[in-house]
C-alpha cells in the first residue's frame, strides 16, 4: 500500500492505459500516478514498453491509446497534440535526441522556450533577453556557448546531447519530466553533470519520472518510488531499496511476479 | 499516421499574388509572323540593326524544335495562340512618376513594391515591368550621378544603342536554344544596367516582372554590363495573376564581368504555379548566362524558384578570364503538380577559374524537381577547380527528386568535386520539434529554411529574409 493521503492533486494520472502500433499491443494496463515533488523510477528489460510509454505521455502519433486516460493535472490529454502536451509543461528527455541539420541550436531553443512562455503569459523572449537566460542556465549543464551556434544535436556526442535535454529541461521548466534513459552514454562526470542539473531544475512542485536500466543514475538521484516494467503491465513497485535488489537479482527475479499477480 | 496528411495540408499555401489589375491594355493581335515582329519594332521605335536581330533569330526558330531532353511533361505549346505583345494604355510620354496610371502604381503597391517619390524602398532602385513594358524606373537620378545606367531595355535601345548593338546577344546568341531564339525575335521589355569601370554601385538593382494579361506572354531581355573593376548586386521579382490556361514567359539574361567586375544576379521567382490539380500556372522557360570575360571577374547566381507550373532554367557562367569566379546557389521548391529542372553550367575555359554550385531542392505534393548541371573543364582550364553540392528534400511520399550532373573534363590538372544527397523531413524530427512545444507547421518551415540557409546566406540580406518568409508562406496551412 503506498498510496497515502497527499496534500496536493497528482500532477499526472495514468489509468489502466492500453497502447497500441501497427496494431500491435505494447501498453497492457499502465496505472501511475506521480504527485508534486516526487520522482519516480521506471525500471525493465528492453521491450517492456518503457520508451513507449514515455513517448505516448508526449503524444507521439506512431502510437495509438486503445484504452484508459492519461490526465495531466485532472485534464485528460488523450486527444492533444504534442506541441500543446509540452506547452503546458510536459517534458520527455529523449534517449536519442534527434539530429536536426541547418537549424541553429539557439533559435530552435528561443522558439521552444517561447512557445511555453506564450502558454504560462509570460513575455516572449527577445534574441538578447534569450542569450541572457540561456547563459545562466548553460551553467546548470557546464555546456559551452559555442553549442549553441551548431546546428540542434548534430554532430554533439552522446554526452553532449544528453545535456542539451537537460539544457532544454531548464528553459522549458517543465511540470513533469520523464527522461529516458538520460543516463545512457554518459561517463561518469557526465552522469554526474546531468544528475546535479536534473536536480537543481526540479522542485516541490514537479514530478520527474526516471527510465533506466541503471542503479548508478539512481544513486545520484534517489527515487520515491521504483517500478518494474516487463509486457507492458508494471508488475512491482517499491521504494528505492526495489532498485537495489533488482541491481542484485537481476530482470529473472521480476518474471516470478507476473505469474504471482 | 498522422502526419503524411498534415504535411500534404502544411503545404497548401493559397497565393497572394493572383489577383488580375483592370486595366485598358493595348494587345495585337495573337500568333507570330514576320509581320508581328515588324509591328512590335516598329511600336517600340527600333533601329534597323534591331529588327535585323530580331527576324534572323526568328528565321532561325522556324529551324529549331522545342527541347524535349528536360524531365518535364507538359502539354504543347501553340505558339500562334499566344500574344506577343501587350502594353497599359497611357500617356505617350511620362515625365515622372506621378504621371503613371495609379492603377499601375497601385498593383506594385500590392505587389510590397511601392514606386512613388514618397515610399519608394529605400536604398534599392526597381525597374517595374508589367507585361510588355517597363512601366518606371526609381532612382535613376542618384545612380547617373555615379555613372550607373538603369533602365528600360527599350530606352536603352533609344539612349545607349552602341551599348546594345555591341553587347546583345553576345552572351546567349539568338541561335542558343529554341526558347532563346524565341526571345530573341519578339522580346519586349526587360532591364538595362551598366556599370562604368571602377564604380562600386551605390545601391541594389531590382527588377520586379508582372504579367498581367492571361492570354500574352512575357519574353523579357535583361543585359547586364560590369566594366573593370565595378560591382553591382541585382535582384528580380517576378508575380502573376491566377489564370485556368498556362501563360508562357521565356526569358533571356545576359551578364557581362569584365576585369575584376563582379555582378551578383538575386532572382525570387513566385510566378502562379497552377493550382492544386495542376491547372493554369506559368510555363518559365529561361536562358540566363553571364561571361566573366576578364581577369578575377566574378558572377554569381542565387535563386529562390518557388513558383511556375514549369519551370526550365539553367543560369549558368563561362569563365573565360584567368582566375575568374563562378557561383550557382539554388533552392527551388516544388508543390502539388509543378514540375522544376533547373541547374546549372559551369563552362571553365580560362586558367585557374572556380566555380561552385550549391543547390537544394525541395518537393512537396505530387511535384518533381529535377537538378541538371553541366561542370565542363576545357583543354585551357588547368589548375580549375569546381565544387559542387546538390541536395534534396521530400515532403510527403507522393514527390519525387533527380539529380543530373553532367561531368566534362578535357583538363587533367583540374578538380571537379560532386556531392549529392537526399532527406526526407521525418517524423521523429517532427516529433522532436513538437515536444518542445514548436508547433507542426512552424517545425515544418524551421526544417526547410535550416536545410537552405547555405543558399540563403548568399542573398542580398533584405532578400534573405522575403525568401524566408516566402517558403514559410509556400509552406503554411491549416492543420489537422
Amino acid at each position: 500500500m503506498q498510496i497515502k493521503m497527499k496534500e496536493s492533486d497528482p500532477i499526472l494520472e495514468i489509468e489502466n492505459l492500453f497502447a497500441s502500433t501497427d496494431n500491435l499491443p505494447i501498453l497492457k494496463g499502465v496505472s501511475l500516478t506521480v504527485y508534486p515533488g516526487e520522482i519516480h523510477a521506471i525500471m525493465g528489460r528492453n521491450g517492456c514498453g518503457k520508451s513507449t510509454l514515455s513517448k505516448i505521455i508526449a503524444g507521439h502519433p506512431s502510437y495509438n491509446v486503445t484504452n484508459g486516460d492519461i490526465k495531466f493535472l485532472g485534464e485528460n490529454i488523450n486527444s492533444l497534440e504534442p506541441e500543446e502536451r509540452a506547452q503546458s509543461g510536459i517534458f520527455l528527455g529523449f534517449q536519442y535526441p534527434i539530429e536536426i541539420p541547418g537549424v541553429s541550436n539557439l533559435e530552435f531553443l528561443r522558439v521552444s522556450t517561447n512557445a511555453r512562455r506564450k502558454f504560462l503569459n509570460k513575455e516572449e523572449l527577445d534574441t538578447f533577453d534569450f542569450e541572457e537566460l540561456v547563459k545562466e542556465k548553460l551553467e546548470i549543464v557546464k555546456m559551452d556557448h559555442a553549442f549553441l551556434s551548431r546546428s540542434v544535436n548534430q554532430g554533439f556526442s552522446g554526452g553532449e546531447k544528453k545535456r542539451n535535454e537537460i539544457l532544454q529541461m531548464a528553459l522549458l521548466e517543465p511540470k513533469i519530466a520523464i527522461l529516458d534513459e538520460t543516463d545512457s552514454g554518459l561517463d561518469i562526470d557526465a552522469l554526474r553533470i546531468v544528475a546535479s542539473g536534473i536536480k537543481k531544475i526540479s522542485n516541490a512542485q514537479t514530478g520527474i519520472i526516471l527510465i533506466t536500466h541503471y542503479q548508478r543514475l539512481l544513486d545520484e538521484i534517489e527515487p520515491n518510488y521504483v517500478h518494474v516494467m516487463s509486457d507492458g503491465q508494471i508488475i512491482k513497485t517499491g521504494e528505492s531499496d526495489l532498485a537495489l535488489e533488482l541491481e542484485k537479482k537481476g530482470y529473472e527475479w521480476t518474471d516470478n511476479f507476473l505469474k504471482e499477480t | 499516421m498522422v502526419n503524411e496528411n498534415l504535411v500534404k495540408d502544411v503545404v497548401k499555401e493559397p497565393y497572394k499574388y493572383g489577383f488580375v489589375t483592370d486595366i485598358e491594355t493595348e494587345k495585337i493581335e495573337k500568333g507570330l509572323n514576320e509581320d508581328i515582329i515588324k509591328l512590335i519594332s516598329q511600336k517600340k521605335e527600333e533601329p534597323k540593326f534591331l529588327l535585323d536581330f530580331r527576324l534572323k533569330a526568328f528565321k532561325k526558330w522556324q529551324k529549331m524544335k522545342e527541347p524535349d531532353w528536360a524531365a518535364l511533361g507538359y502539354k504543347k505549346i501553340d505558339y500562334q495562340d499566344i500574344i506577343y505583345y501587350s502594353a497599359p494604355k497611357q500617356k505617350e510620354k511620362i515625365s515622372s512618376l506621378d504621371e503613371v496610371d495609379p492603377k499601375l502604381l497601385e498593383t506594385f503597391n500590392k505587389l510590397g513594391i511601392p514606386l512613388t517619390e514618397q515610399k519608394k524602398l529605400t536604398n534599392v532602385a526597381v525597374d517595374a515591368v508589367f507585361d510588355s513594358v517597363s512601366i518606371a524606373t526609381t532612382f535613376r537620378e542618384e545612380l547617373a550621378e555615379h555613372g550607373v545606367i538603369f533602365c528600360s531595355i527599350s530606352e536603352a535601345v533609344k539612349n545607349h544603342s552602341d551599348l546594345i548593338e555591341k553587347y546583345l546577344g553576345t552572351v546567349v546568341p539568338a541561335s542558343d536554344n529554341y526558347f532563346a531564339a524565341l526571345n530573341s525575335a519578339v522580346f519586349s521589355d526587360g532591364s538595362f544596367v551598366y556599370i562604368p569601370k571602377g564604380v562600386t554601385c551605390p545601391m541594389d538593382l531590382s527588377s520586379y516582372f508582372r504579367i498581367n494579361s492571361g492570354d500574352s506572354g512575357q519574353f523579357e531581355r535583361t543585359l547586364i554590363i560590369a566594366e573593370e573593376s565595378s560591382s553591382v548586386s541585382y535582384l528580380e521579382g517576378c508575380t502573376a495573376p491566377m489564370f485556368d490556361t498556362n501563360t508562357l514567359h521565356a526569358a533571356v539574361v545576359e551578364l557581362i564581368a569584365l576585369d575584376e567586375a563582379s555582378i551578383k544576379y538575386s532572382t525570387v521567382q513566385n510566378w502562379y504555379a497552377g493550382d492544386e490539380e495542376g491547372v493554369g500556372g506559368i510555363f518559365n522557360f529561361v536562358t540566363k548566362r553571364g561571361k566573366c570575360l576578364g581577369k578575377r571577374s566574378k558572377i554569381s547566381w542565387s535563386q529562390v524558384e518557388t513558383g511556375s507550373a514549369i519551370t526550365w532554367k539553367y543560369p549558368s557562367c563561362l569563365l573565360l578570364g584567368e582566375e575568374s569566379v563562378g557561383e550557382f546557389y539554388s533552392v527551388a521548391l516544388t508543390n502539388n503538380l509543378q514540375q522544376a529542372d533547373t541547374g546549372t553550367k559551369m563552362i571553365h575555359i580560362g586558367p585557374k577559374t572556380k566555380s561552385t554550385i550549391v543547390s537544394k531542392g525541395i518537393s512537396a505534393g505530387n511535384s518533381k524537381n529535377s537538378y541538371r548541371g553541366l561542370v565542363k573543364m576545357g583543354t585551357k582550364a588547368t589548375g580549375s577547380r569546381n565544387y559542387s553540392q546538390c541536395d534534396s528534400m521530400l515532403i510527403g511520399d507522393q514527390a519525387s527528386a533527380n539529380t543530373f550532373p553532367y561531368i566534362k573534363s578535357q583538363q587533367p590538372n583540374s578538380e571537379i568535386e560532386h556531392e549529392a544527397s537526399t532527406c526526407r523531413i521525418s517524423e521523429d524530427q517532427l516529433f522532436y520539434l513538437q515536444s518542445r512545444g514548436i508547433e507542426f507547421e512552424e517545425a515544418v518551415s524551421m526544417m526547410v529554411s535550416g536545410f537552405c540557409r547555405d543558399v540563403f546566406n548568399q542573398l542580398p540580406m533584405e532578400f534573405a529574409a522575403e525568401a524566408d518568409k516566402l517558403l514559410a508562406l509556400k509552406l503554411e496551412g491549416s492543420v489537422g
